[in-house]
């Protein structure tokens, strides 16, 4: 006790975002630099599943609460099962995902524990039993150095930063059910439902992503239906064209992102948006189409792995970054690249 | 409805960061809004036009740094108060969050503090959850459209922007709301704006006018490095023909063993 690892698991309706189990292998690797073991924490509906493959991925202690004022995520009662997990067990560190949730339940437990919070950490060091973490700051342009003066120490950690630890399914246990403390009628809000459920990739998880922009909708070639205007008949040459980037990361197993021209121009909805004003990713392979790679736009993907662009213009500052370029139109070479793709990857 | 704003000021997203001494430097780029927050002036605004009363920002900040308080002006906003206290130079957001969550009550009878989703040079993303938590008001995050807003009950109904889609939530006021990008499009300020912000009396406010318990800063980052230079060897992938540059491109990617 007092030493404890505390790590948050994220999920909604029993579906976890991936980057929890990376979070519980950097736990895992922090553990044996400061000693101590780790709690696992489940909230939400349904927590037992989760439990289940929280022990497959080397969980030795998990908490969990039926609560029904857990059922929907309300930040205000979850961060009060967080805050009475981590003083029960005097957790010194506390681990999220850097996720929607992740964040600002972050956020919120350091209030109530008085703790210093230190989100979005793409690398942790332990130097004299203290952790110093390192963020990205303005869009990855940065590096900060970080550490907090007093624990606990409350940390999110950025997908793809650390591994997930192994899957063994033939490591199982039994999780704790705790009082999760929370009285509903001190929460003031309620769920009402839920819209547009999205399938796929998500930006951040993804190891693949396609990207276009403004050039996408760049194909005079391409008839429009009738009776459209100008603008629609641009929006409808992009979307023929998304088509084509989507396609291509579908093969890929991969997520489909955009530039803010093409977000602003309305050929794709904002959710998709890589950039210091939208998603901040760093896939192993990011693929720009018709994308010219504005100060802004490097700024959300310049630390992927392998960086391919496909522009007509030589000159597009995107070329720079990219490990591989074709000075091309994109309408000409991502059919055929697709193909090449299904063909090599089955 | 009487509303509050809280807004940063930041360095132009054009700017180009650059460590130097292992602080941020960004050399003579402007000093503006932060970006994120230009959505939540914009909500603020459209909430009073619908509902009366006033729209009221604070922003935490160097003695001066009033460019980004009187683009909000600009765009509208009844009034501005500017908390600056040197004291406040090392402080984290947790302090910012106690700051602002006095600089909420000392403006009194707010219904609603919006906030922006996160500033662009510290990319932090927590000061509004944690004011909240400070305030005990409700949060409500990374909101794309407020369905309803209702100052006779003190409710507001809003679907929000997570990883899974849209999520619908009801609840009572006062509450703090942080905006998505999509909830609407930042108007221009007018050029009678331009005019009135120029000339806009800016109060401002130190720690011991607020009257707070603020704590001490807990987290320290005593190193702003530039991030490691990546060699890139750049190759142009040419061919015959599309087929052909395609072909070489996707052995070339495969060959990275990335897939």
């Amino acid at each position: 006790m007092g030493n404890q690892i505390l790590v948050y698991i994220d999920q909604y309706k029993g579906q976890v975002m991936p980057v929890s189990w990376e979070v519980l292998g950097a736990a895992q690797s922090l553990a044996e630099k400061l000693g101590g073991g780790i709690v696992v924490l489940v909230a939400g509906e349904a927590p037992q599943a989760v439990a289940e493959q929280a022990f497959h991925y080397g969980a030795t202690e998990v908490y969990c609460s039926d609560s029904p004022s857990l059922a929907d995520y309300r930040p205000e009662p979850f961060t009060d099962f967080v805050v009475k997990v981590a003083q029960e067990q005097g957790a010194e560190v506390v681990l999220f995902p850097t996720t929607t949730r992740g964040r600002e339940l972050a956020a919120m437990s350091a209030v109530d524990l008085g703790a210093g919070v230190m989100p979005d950490v793409t690398a942790l060091e332990v130097e004299d039993g203290r952790l110093i973490a390192t963020r990205p700051v303005y869009a990855g342009k940065l590096l900060a150095k970080t550490y907090c003066e007093t624990g606990p120490q409350i940390i999110t950690l950025r997908a793809r930063a650390y591994k997930a630890p192994e899957v063994d399914s033939s490591r199982t246990g039994t999780p704790i059910q705790v009082d999760a403390g929370v009285v509903e009628s001190d929460v003031s809000t309620r769920v009402l439902g839920y819209t547009q459920a999205k399938g796929g990739v998500s930006l951040a998880d993804a190891g693949v992503i396609v990207s276009g922009g403004r050039g996408v909708s760049n194909n005079p070639s391409l008839t429009p239906p009738e009776g459209m205007d100008e603008k629609e008949v641009e929006v409808w040459r992009a979307q023929q064209g998304f088509k084509l980037v989507g396609e291509l990361a579908s093969v890929l197993g991969g997520a489909v992102g955009a530039s803010r021209a093409a977000v602003d121009a309305d050929y794709v909805p904002y959710e998709n948006q890589v950039g210091q004003t939208g998603k901040l990713v760093s896939p192993d392979l990011y693929i720009a189409c018709g994308i010219s790679g504005a100060i802004q736009h490097q700024a959300g993907m310049r630390s992927s792995k392998v960086i391919v662009a496909i522009n007509k213009d030589p000159d597009a500052p995107i070329f720079k970054l990219a490990r591989f370029g074709v000075v091309g139109d994109l309408y000409d070479i991502l059919p055929p690249l697709t193909e090449a793709f299904r063909q090599r990857l089955g | 409805m009487n509303i509050v704003v809280c807004i940063k000021q930041v360095p132009d997203s054009a700017a180009t960061v650059v460590a130097e001494g292992g602080q941020a430097s960004w050399g003579d780029a402007p000093l503006v809004m932060n970006p994120w927050d230009e959505y939540a002036v914009e909500t603020a605004l459209l909430q009073q036009e619908a509902h009366g009363g006033d729209v009221t920002i604070i922003s935490v900040g160097a003695e001066g740094a009033t460019e980004a308080i009187k683009s909000a002006l600009a765009m509208g906003c009844s009034q501005a108060y500017l908390v600056s206290d040197p004291e406040l130079a090392a402080a984290d957001s947790r302090v910012i969050a106690h700051v602002l969550a006095a600089a909420i009550k000392k403006v009194g009878d707010v219904d609603l503090a919006l906030f922006g989703k996160q500033a662009i040079d510290s990319d932090m993303g927590v000061t509004a959850p944690q004011t909240a938590r400070i305030l005990g008001w409700p949060v409500l995050s990374l909101v794309s459209v407020v369905q309803e807003l209702n100052p006779e009950d003190g409710t507001i109904k809003v679907e929000r922007s997570i990883e899974e889609g849209r999520q619908v939530v009801e609840s009572q006021l006062p509450a703090v709301v942080t905006v998505s990008k999509d909830i609407a499009d930042p108007r221009y300020p007018s050029f009678m704006g331009i005019r009135k912000a120029a000339r806009a009396d800016i109060p401002v406010w130190t720690l011991a006018d607020l009257e707070a318990d603020i704590p001490a800063p807990l987290v320290r980052w005593p190193e702003v490095v530039n991030p490691p230079v990546r060699e890139i060897t750049n190759e142009i992938i040419s061919g015959d023909s599309p087929d052909e540059i395609a072909e070489t491109l996707a052995d070339k990617i495969i060959g990275e063993k990335v897939l």
